[in-house]
């Protein structure tokens, strides 16, 4: 046995590029499923939420207005970061969700597969989702997918990694920005991932990560009036009508929760991107 | 070259604060005398004034007393537009923001002044007439001040002219710092008796005084010469206003009224964006001068940007959800 001391870790939130404490000075304790100390994580409060929204508003312009071709270069970057630390994103996922090695392993592989399958996607929505429309007179017609906005996703509260990564990678490969809320009990890939994102070539405030409760920040984020959309996965079921109840009064694009958490491993096609695009339609004089 | 003022001279010329109050009647009868009174004044602890002003910047302003101190910052500020690519039609619609800031919600008081350059005075006065919003004018070669006390004067009396309330002047940084302090005063007398009923403001220009030393004694000065406020800065220059400098210029306004009876405003302006900034300032005035200088007449930020962030929290307060920039006007 080494008589090293060990390093515990008390984590911080991932809020537009850095990483600050909790507004609120809270942190609680993360226990892999036999209760044993992981580490501490910060447990992020409403004025986090906020804050996070205000970064995530500021980054949009930048985020959006980049090439499809270029976000799609700088979600691939992730995915190679994430390569490099596929060793702690396992050991993490073990423990959180009391996985074997080897199946641990098979989630963080699926994972960055997928974050590299929705950097592939950047430039072919246009293609895909975008028409030239028929009219009948001397015009073209266009419909070009745009993204929605600022984003706020309450992540699967069971699949960690897979599950955060299926819900967050297509909110950016659209050009979204997002403000996510981990899951509560199993933070720690999350935290890692923010880790990720800072050291890849993301800007910062386009993805913001909070620990903590989405049952405590939900409300406010499905409220705020200048968040435009709002990912329920992680919402438990009464919480999830509650929500897409009040984010109904700023109209909000709202993806509805499970009844269940999916099974993750599943192709989920355009079923996450199609929801935070918007349809815009132009009409343009031919000739001259 | 004179440096000899003769006090009845001005009382003659300026009708209303020309005569130095009592106890300084003597202090400017010559340069010397001037910067040795100035020099005299006591020192300003530095570190302590941050200190000060930082641990004032601590305190926890919440719910109804919230709500109260939102509502008396939009009252104080003065939405200022001071580019080079301001037009008519921009200043009225500045104009229309200071009438009604949240045209969502009619209990949301006006502003106190609309502040632009002196050739749009017109456009402002004309826009805000009938509402009892002051129309604010910058002269005296805003922001620089480098300009001969003959164009400084004309441009005075033209902001008057065009209908301007209230006249920020800069004062001649160059002259105070080189230690002419009776030319300073001189100019800001002169510019007085220019502004007519006007009230006049006078800019330190904090950022370029360097100490803090030498902002109390520009405050001294400008009162002293009848500045009816004084006001941190031009916001061309950074740092602008920042608290510890606030908080010497408040203990400025603070003493001379006790020594002479006479109330004189302060406004600070520049780098103020955010209603924390601004509850931060109610603080300290609370706690430095006391609740006389908790009004518009005698307290008001220069700002553009920081009435969209008190009206967003002012949403909040009423809505009990955060608002967004999509609920308030781009300016």
């Amino acid at each position: 046995m080494s008589d090293r001391l060990t390093v515990r870790k008390t984590y911080k939130l991932y809020l537009g590029g850095a990483f600050p404490r909790s507004e609120s000075g809270r942190t609680y304790e993360v226990h892999d499923t036999r209760g044993h100390f992981l580490a501490n994580a910060a447990w992020a409060s409403r004025k986090d939420g906020r804050d996070a929204v205000v970064a995530a508003r500021a980054a949009f312009g930048k985020w959006s207005g980049a090439t499809a071709y270029n976000r799609g270069q700088v979600l691939y970057r992730v995915a190679e970061v994430m390569e490099g630390r596929a060793a702690q994103f396992t050991e993490e996922v073990a423990a959180g969700e009391g996985l074997s090695t080897a199946k641990a392993r098979a989630a963080v592989d699926a994972a960055i597969d997928r974050w590299v399958w929705y950097a592939g996607w950047t430039d072919k929505l246009a293609a895909v989702l975008g028409s030239t429309n028929p009219v009948a007179g001397p015009y073209f017609g266009f419909s070009v997918p745009e993204p929605t906005g600022v984003v706020a996703v309450l992540a699967p509260q069971r699949s960690s990694l897979l599950g955060l990564v299926s819900v967050l990678a297509p909110v950016l490969a659209a050009g979204n920005t997002a403000v996510v809320v981990s899951s509560k009990e199993r933070p720690l890939p999350a935290i890692t991932l923010g880790e990720v994102l800072a050291t890849s070539d993301v800007p910062g405030g386009v993805v913001n990560l909070l620990t903590g409760d989405a049952a405590e920040i939900g409300p406010w984020l499905a409220e705020h009036a200048d968040v435009d959309a709002i990912d329920l996965a992680g919402a438990p079921a009464p919480l999830a009508m509650e929500l897409e109840r009040s984010a109904a009064g700023t109209i909000k694009r709202v993806l509805r929760a499970a009844t269940d958490e999916p099974d993750w491993t599943a192709d989920p096609g355009l079923s996450r991107l199609r929801p935070f695009l918007e349809t815009k339609s132009v009409w343009h004089p031919i000739g001259v | 070259m004179t440096h000899v003022l003769d006090p009845n001279a001005l009382a003659d010329t300026s009708g209303g604060t020309g005569t130095l109050p009592d106890p300084f009647a003597d202090v400017t009868r010559s340069n010397d005398a001037f910067r040795a009174f100035l020099h005299g004044l006591p020192g300003v602890d530095q570190v302590g004034a941050e200190a000060r002003a930082k641990v004032l910047g601590t305190r926890s302003i919440k719910t109804t007393a919230k709500a109260w101190a939102l509502d008396t910052a939009i009252s104080m500020v003065d939405l200022t537009t001071l580019e080079g690519s301001d037009t008519p039609g921009k200043v009225r619609a500045l104009a229309a923001k200071a009438r009604r800031p949240d045209p969502t919600d009619p209990s949301c008081p006006a502003v106190a002044a609309v502040c632009v350059y002196g050739d749009l005075a017109g456009v402002a006065k004309e826009a805000l007439a009938g509402t009892g919003i002051n129309v604010a004018a910058v002269a005296t070669a805003f922001p620089s001040g480098r300009a001969s006390r003959e164009v400084k004067l004309a441009d005075v009396r033209d902001a008057v002219a065009n209908g301007a309330d209230e006249i920020d002047m800069v004062i001649d940084r160059g002259a105070f710092l080189t230690g002419r302090y009776l030319d300073v005063f001189e100019e800001i007398v002169a510019v007085k008796e220019a502004c007519g009923s006007a009230h006049l403001k006078v800019i330190l220009e904090t950022g370029e005084l360097v100490t803090l030393d030498a902002v109390r004694r520009a405050s001294w000065l400008a009162m002293l010469a009848g500045g009816d406020f004084i006001k941190t800065s031009t916001g061309k220059v950074s740092p602008a206003a920042t608290l510890p400098v606030c908080l010497v210029m408040l203990e400025a306004v603070r003493d001379f009224r006790a020594a002479t009876g006479r109330q004189v405003g302060v406004k600070p302006a520049g780098g103020i964006r955010t209603t924390k900034d601004a509850v931060k300032h109610l603080v300290l005035i609370n706690e430095t001068v006391g609740a006389d200088w908790l009004s518009p007449d005698w307290f008001r930020f220069g700002a553009s940007s920081l009435l969209n962030d008190l009206l967003l929290q002012r949403q909040k307060l009423r809505t009990g959800h955060y608002s967004g920039p999509d609920h308030v006007s781009v300016d």
